[in-house]
This record gives structure tokens, sequence and C-alpha cells, in this order.
């Protein structure tokens, strides 16, 4: 007789309870955190073994975030912890009381999208949309670690104070977020016309801020950017 | 027509698009699915005690006091009817929690005793397994075999002969919602299902069968769905599971697979041994034809993928032949993965193309051009539309096809070799009959209502685009509701019929609309296109389309790129430019990971897949993707649907692998026939 059980991928083989684990029949243990999300304060209660991605589904009814695999193997739950980008189904939640948290809920200001937002619904950067809400916000963390000068694995002169956002440094960047329709090629599209009108963008406000032979240099500086847009 | 934005873009951006288990209902509890760990065998006994003693646990519902259901059609619906163990993973077990936490550490605690069988499972496809046969039918029903002339004399009398096997691993759909559902028995006693699926029609139906319900006691509400290619199209037992579970418990039920669990619960593509055999005359015209293909099916449900059917029509050659055998194992039941039969069978014999291009001296484009057919080959019918020969000209032509030199392993540059690859691509059109319903309102609006789904293909926005050209008005004055048994009954999602059929019944319905529009408002209409598919004239209907590719082989690591991918459809008229090519891209992103690295692996001692995760099994992530681009002609079909559009959610895979194994060995000279082309492969090839 071969005794066993359910396999859920993370199971030691014969089943039961790993060793060491404390002995099955006690009720769940449950403690009281405080998560601040998308701005709004949650006083609340947690099975100590929920994930924050849970907590967020199950427990707040923020189903934005997506539950791909539960293994930290495809970044449909991916939010932004304390500023950074980060797996929800592999961050315990009590280990994160107090923590900040931006849900692809709390992308938008009110009714005006994110010019993120905006780009993959006018690039076509998705087809069913489960890994959207992923997608959208590890590229928010993607303009953020650029601006911040943080280098990827791809980035030429790793020195630079800010690395370009071309297609090569996105598709790096991304690669933490699974997308089976297949729209990476309209994702990195999007996430490039995003971060070049950024770069446009902040380019503009130097230049006005000094004279104004640097104002046209920048405006040049933008209208060779902006030839590769759709 | 206008290209449309998703018209359910800004829910999807900003996550209000709900998703089966998304929906916030009163009282729901959580179940978890435990799963045989043996590959052969009975359930000897479930002690459910351990798990019972869990606070908050609720029920454990195995083959020991599991409700009756009616008899399924599919066996793999028959959750816990049995103590019959045919493949390692099957479900034997659920747990019913209060919380999902709870829900799956009890399941650890339910103790299945197994008499395993005398003999371990047998999982392994190989030409010599003694329980090969040969199937009554193919997916869905094509006849197993096909023979015309006498390819076994003509073949050795060819000029020129390619014979060749090429083999196709078992691949998993991995739709990036995992297959869910959340089941309310109601008060009054009918059923209301938020199912992730291809087809509200189809899952209500079944359902209703199962469980011995009027369908109109059935609802299946499904407005947006995370993916499926295939995996959802038919109902899987997660469905049956939660539904039951909620009849135990008397509670709303949530249920979901884990990513796991869906590489044997879910269905995938079969493996497959295929041998093709060519022969041609001296200027490269086809005399011989034979595609013969071997692939698995479980012991409870025989699928037999369709795989040498696209043999059958694209390309001339007066002596041909098609087989198609399975044998039975104890695996996983295998399903629809997109394009199934096209998919892999268009890879042997695209691949086996280029092989004769070789052999012949001839440019692979231009040999599939003198291989032409006037007509369908087989069955003598004319095609509604072909422009196959246009798609290899306009693709040659963008990507760059005529200064190629077809000599292999010649470009290097440091490391890397260089080489480019064609192959062509077809996917059948199909309709299927629909009912539609259609309303004006005095504000100026229109409502359209259809079960269709729309599991990322734009449904929604394609049909809003044909209701509002059929009744003249912007779209945006358009709304569509689909996803909703409750909606008039709709065809699957599959076999890239959605648009056709769906779009047949609304236009007319939007048809019937018009001349009441007058009489005041609001006014309805509503239609069902039955008899119109019916009574339509016989013809060979495929859409078809040429993918080029371009390789660079790291001669050190073996490690293949695809900096370039392009691919020229022909399909009808494109009815949104923006969804379409979007559809188009997937498909070939999905075809780069079938040619470079998707692959299940089966452990041959305990029968598992193995690598049942998405660290193990890979799919293209976003660096693997460089340029790819899809264009197409202009096609004019006046024998297909109103809209005269053919399907294009599953010829934007068929062909790509064979177009990117192609150029591999134009880079390096080796033709590796065994899917995926892997470092490894390259490495001992070379
Ligand atoms: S659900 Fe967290 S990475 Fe997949
Ligand atoms: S849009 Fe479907 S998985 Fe990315």
């Amino acid at each position: 007789m071969d005794s066993a059980n359910n396999s859920d991928g993370d199971v030691p083989p014969g089943g039961g309870r790993p060793p060491g684990g404390a002995p099955p029949g006690g009720p769940p243990v449950r403690a009281v955190i405080t998560l601040v999300v998308n701005g709004t304060e949650h006083r609340i209660g947690v099975d100590t073994r929920a994930s924050l991605l849970d907590v967020l589904r199950e427990d707040l009814g923020l189903t934005g975030s997506k539950k791909g695999c539960d293994h930290g193997q495809c970044g449909a739950c991916t939010i932004l912890l304390d500023g950074r980008r980060a797996n929800g189904c592999l961050a315990l939640a009590v280990a994160h009381d107090g923590a900040r948290i931006t849900t692809v809920e709390g992308l938008a200001d009110g009714d005006r999208l994110s010019p993120l937002q905006e780009a993959f619904i006018e690039y076509d950067a998705f087809q069913c949309g489960y890994c959207t809400p992923g997608q959208l916000c590890s590229a928010t963390a993607v303009l953020d670690e650029a601006a911040a000068g943080w280098p990827s694995a791809v980035t030429p002169d790793i020195t630079a104070a800010t690395p370009m956002l071309d297609a090569a440094e996105i598709r790096e960047r991304m690669s933490g977020n699974l997308c089976r329709c297949g729209a990476y090629v309209n994702i990195v599209a999007a996430l490039r016309d995003t971060a070049e009108r950024a770069e446009r963008q902040s380019a503009a406000d130097a230049a006005r801020a000094t004279s104004a032979a640097s104002d046209a240099r920048s405006e040049a500086i933008g209208h060779a950017q902006g030839v590769g847009r759709r | 027509m206008r290209a449309l934005e998703r018209v359910e873009g800004r829910d999807k951006v900003t996550g209000r698009a709900r998703y089966a288990y998304e929906y916030p209902v009163e009282g729901a509890v959580y179940a978890s699915a435990v799963q045989a760990t043996v590959g052969r065998g009975t359930i000897a006994a479930v002690d459910a005690e351990a798990a019972l003693a869990i606070p908050g646990v609720l029920a454990v519902v195995s083959c020991e006091n599991a409700p009756r259901l009616r008899q399924a059609a599919d066996a793999e619906l028959a959750v816990f009817q049995s103590r019959e163990v045919s493949y390692r993973g099957q479900l034997v077990a659920a747990v019913v929690a209060e919380t999902l936490d709870t829900a799956r550490d009890a399941a650890r605690f339910v103790r299945i005793e197994y008499a395993p069988a005398a003999e371990g499972p047998d999982v392994r496809l190989h030409p010599g397994h003694p329980g090969i046969y040969k199937p009554d039918k193919v997916n869905p029903t094509f006849p197993a075999d096909s023979v015309k002339g006498d390819p076994e004399e003509a073949l050795p009398a060819s000029a020129v002969q390619v014979e060749a096997t090429y083999t196709t691993p078992a691949e998993h759909n991995n739709a990036m919602e995992p297959h869910a559902t959340l089941a309310v028995w109601e008060e009054d006693g009918g059923l209301t299902l938020y199912d992730s699926n291809q087809g509200s029609s189809t899952v209500r139906d079944t359902l209703a069968e199962i469980f011995g319900l009027e369908p109109e006691r059935v609802r299946v509400v499904s407005p947006h769905v995370g993916g499926g290619f295939g995996s959802k199209g038919t109902p899987r037992p997660n469905v049956v599971l939660a539904a039951m579970a909620a009849g135990v418990v008397g509670r709303p039920v949530k249920f979901a697979f884990t990513r796991q669990q869906m590489f044997s619960a879910t269905g995938y593509r079969p493996p497959s041994i295929q041998r093709v055999r060519l022969g041609a005359d001296g200027t490269g015209r086809l005399t011989t034809v034979v595609h013969e293909a071997l692939s698995q099916t479980s012991m409870i449900r025989e699928f037999v993928e369709q795989t040498a059917t696209p043999t059958r029509m694209m390309y001339q050659a007066p002596n041909r032949r098609t087989a198609h055998r399975v044998t039975r194992l104890n695996v996983p039941t295998p399903s629809w993965m997109r394009a199934p039969g096209e998919t892999p069978g268009m890879y042997a014999l695209e691949s086996a193309m280029d092989e004769l291009a070789y052999a012949a001296g001839i440019d692979p484009v231009e040999l599939r051009i003198r291989n032409e057919p006037e007509t369908d080959p087989e069955s003598g019918l004319p095609f509604s539309s072909r422009n196959l020969v246009a798609c290899l000209r306009e693709g040659a032509e963008r990507f760059g096809w005529g200064d190629r030199d077809p000599r292999p392993a010649v470009r290097r540059e440091g490391r890397k070799l260089y080489g480019t690859g064609v192959a062509s691509s077809t996917y059948p059109a199909y309709r299927s009959p629909n009912q539609a319903y259609v309303r004006a309102d005095a504000d100026g609006r229109f409502t359209v209502r259809i079960a269709a789904a729309d599991i990322g293909t734009g449904a929604r926005t394609t049909l809003t685009l044909i209701a509002a050209e059929t009744l003249k008005v912007e779209p945006e004055r358009v709304a569509v509701e689909l996803g909703d048994s409750s909606l008039p009954r709709a065809s699957l999602a599959g076999g890239s019929s959605g648009t056709a059929g769906w779009g047949s019944a609304v236009v007319r319905a939007c048809e019937a609309l018009l001349p009441k529009l007058d009489a005041g408002l609001p006014a309805e209409a509503t239609a069902d296109t039955t008899d119109e598919v019916k009574a339509q004239e016989k013809y060979a209907r495929h859409a078809y389309g040429a993918q080029f590719a371009e390789v660079e082989v790291d001669v050190d690591t073996g490690e293949v790129r695809v900096p370039r991918m392009l691919g020229v459809f022909a399909a009808g008229r494109i009815i949104n430019p923006t969804t379409a090519r979007s559809q188009f891209i997937g498909g070939m992103t999905m075809g780069l990971g079938m040619a470079l690295m998707e692959q299940t692996v089966m452990d041959e001692e305990f029968g598992d897949y193995l690598n049942h995760d998405l660290a193990q099994y890979h799919v293209p992530a976003c660096a693997d993707v460089r340029d790819i681009e899809a264009f197409w002609v202009d096609e004019r079909d006046a024998h297909l649907n109103p809209m005269g559009s053919k399907g294009i959610g599953e010829i934007g895979i068929v062909g790509a692998a064979a177009a990117v194994a192609n150029a591999v060995h134009h880079a390096t000279g080796l033709r590796v026939r065994d899917l995926p082309i892997t470092p490894a492969k390259i490495l001992t090839g070379m």
C-alpha cells in the first residue's frame, strides 16, 4: 500500500506536514497588522500563513492583483511594496506590518489614467488582461528605477546617471512578467513611448528653467526621440 | 474598417475587470484539490479524519462520499466517481474550508491508501508501443486516414526524395489565469457559476447534464477570461469540483487549480512522432506526399490530435497518404492547444519541404509556389479563396528574402552564426450556428447580446465594430454584452471560429433591427443562423500565411536567438487591425516558444509531468521576443460569412516553429528534427 496526498508542487513526497512543522489540528494563528494600500490604511487580522497577494485579493477585495502561479514565477501579482516592485505571492503578509502598497487599482489618479495605463491601451499591450496589472506595476517601477540610475544586466555603461530605456533595456527589465498572450512587442512599445515622453517632459522642464538657447536644443532632442513613435 | 482600441481596455488597465475567482460572493468558502500520487491503481481507502479535525475544515469530498453525477461524455468530468486511478495527478479528493490557507493546508492531511497496479504506469510513447491503434476519427471529426493515387509506388520512382521523422514534445497551454470557478447554489435550486472558460453556453449545457438540471437552471458568468488557448474550450474538472463542493457544504465555493495542478488537470498538446516522405520531379513538383502521425491519449478519454490533416490540402501531388495512430497510456488527458493538428503537423511538413528545397536545389519560397494546387487536392472542392502565394511573395519582399544565399553555415560573425528560414501557415475557416439579440434605445444607443467569449481575442471589440458597421452608426454607440450563458446561445471561442460564427448572428440581428427603427424606439430584433450555416455551399475554406524568421546561433553555448520574425497572412477581411495584429503576433510568439523552449517532460518511472511550473516549463519571456511583425494581404472572399472574415486566433502559431527550425539549419547546417531546439541539441549536433 502506498499512501500519499496532495501534490500541489510544494509538498514533500509521501505527504504529511513537512518535518518540523506544528502538529495538525490547531487553529490558524492570526495577527493584526496595518497595511496602507493605495493610500488607505487598513487594520486587519491576517492568517500568519497568508501572502500579501491573498490578503489583498481575499480579505481586502482588491482583486486587481492577479495570481498566475503563487510561486514567484510569473509576475502577475507584482505590486509596489514600499515603493519597489515585489511579487505579492512571495511576501508573507504578517512580515509587512506597516507597509505602503500600491496595486494596479492605485495607479490612476482618480479617473485620470497614468501615462503607462494610457499607453497600454493605445498600443494594445494586452489581450486577456490577466498579466496586465503585474505588467503595469512592474513597468511603473522600471521607469522609477531607470530614473534613479539603476543599471540592468544589459546596461552598456553602468556608471551612466540614468540608463536610456531602449528596447533592449525594457525587455530585460520586464522579463519577470510573463504574458502568455504574447503581448510583449506592444508592451515594449508602450513602455518605450511612455519613457520617451517622460524624458521629453523632463528635458522641457529643465530647459524652461534655463536659457532660450538650451531650450532650443532640448526641443531638437525631443524631436529626434519622437521619430520612432507611431 | 476602423481600428478600434479594446472596448474593455480601461477595465483591464485599472484592475476593474473581474475574472472568475474574483466575484465578491457573500459567505464563499474555499476548495483545494488532492491529486493521485500513483500512476496506476485503485483507491483502497480515504482517511479524512486528520483533515476534518482542523478547525475551519468543512468537508472532505472523495470517491467515498461524493454525490453521484450523471454520466458525462468527457470522463475527465466524472470527478470522484471512481476508485480507479489511471494517471498520476488525477483528482482524488477535495477539501473545503473557511479560508484558502486552511483548505490548502488540510489537503495535506487527507490520507489516501492506494492499491497500486501490479505493473507500474505505462507512460512512454514510442513507435513500438503494443497498444498503438487506428482511431475511428481524429479531432474533431476527421477520418484517421486518407489516400489518393499510389504513394508507395510513386515515391521510389521520384527524382528527388525526402524522408524524415520529426518529433514534438508535450506542451502545455498555460493560460495566465488558472482554471477557476466560483459556484453558488441558489435558494431556488439553480446553479450560478462564475467560471473561466471559452464558451459559457457549452459549460452551462454540460453542467446541467452532469447535475441533472434543466439548462435554464444553470447560469455561467464569464465576462473576462485570462486566456485559454484551447484549454478552456471544454469544461474542465474545476467547474464540476466547485459545483459539487458547494452542494456538499451548502455554501458558495471558490476553486482554482494551482499552476502545478494545471499540468495534469487541464489538458495539453500531446507529444507527436511524425514521419514525412516527399517525392518530387526534377523541377520540384511534388509527386508524392506521405504524412503519418503517432500520438498518445489517456486511459479514460480518447483525444487524437489531427496532426496530418493540413497535409491533405496544403500542396498538389497526385499520390498522397495521411495516417493517424494513437496509443492509450497512463497519462493525463490531452486536449486542444492553439491550432491542434496544424501546429505540430505543419512543423513537420514545412520542415520536410525545406529539406526538399535543399535536396532539389530550389529556393524554398519558389518550391512552395510551384506546388500550389488549383483545387483542394483530396476533396476536389474549390477553394473559397487561397492566397498562400501572395503571402509568400509579399513576405519575401518585406523580409528581404531575395538576396538570400541558400548555403547553410556560411554566415558567421564572431561566435554567432546567422540564418533565415521560411514556412507556410494555414488554418481552416470554420463557422458555427449562433443566436444574437440587438436593441435600439431612444437615447441613440444600441445593445448587442450574445453568449460569446472574449478570452483576450478582442471579441467584444470586434463584435462592436461588426454591429456598428451593419447599423451604420459609430462604434461608440454600440455596447456588446457577452460572456454569460443567459445571453443568446453562442458557440465556443475555439477553432478560430468565434468572429465568423458570432459575427454572422450579430449582423443578421442588426439587419433585422434596421427596418424596425422607424416604427419607434426602443426596438429589438433577434437572429439564429442555424439554417444559414447549414445551407452554406461546399468550399474548401482556409486561411493561409507565410512565416519568415531570422536566427542567430551562438556556436559556443548553442543558444538560439530570434532577432526577427515576420508573418504575412491571408485571412479574409481583417475586421479590427489593432486586435488582429496582436493576435497574429501573439500566435507567432507562442510559436517561438514551441521552437526553442516549450516541452513538458514525462517522468517515466512515476508517470508525472515533471517540470510542472512556470520556472521549469519555459514560455517566452519579454527578452526572448525581439522584432515580430505581422501583415496581411487584402483578401475578398464572398463564400465565408457576411463579414468576409476568416479566423485569426490560431494561424499565427502555425508554421512559426518550422520557420525558426529552417533558419537554424540555414545558420548552422544542422537539422534538429526534435523540438524544442535546445542548446544541448545544437552543441551535440554541431
Ligand atoms: S502569482 Fe506571484 S509570481 Fe506568479
Ligand atoms: S495579456 Fe494575456 S497573459 Fe498577458
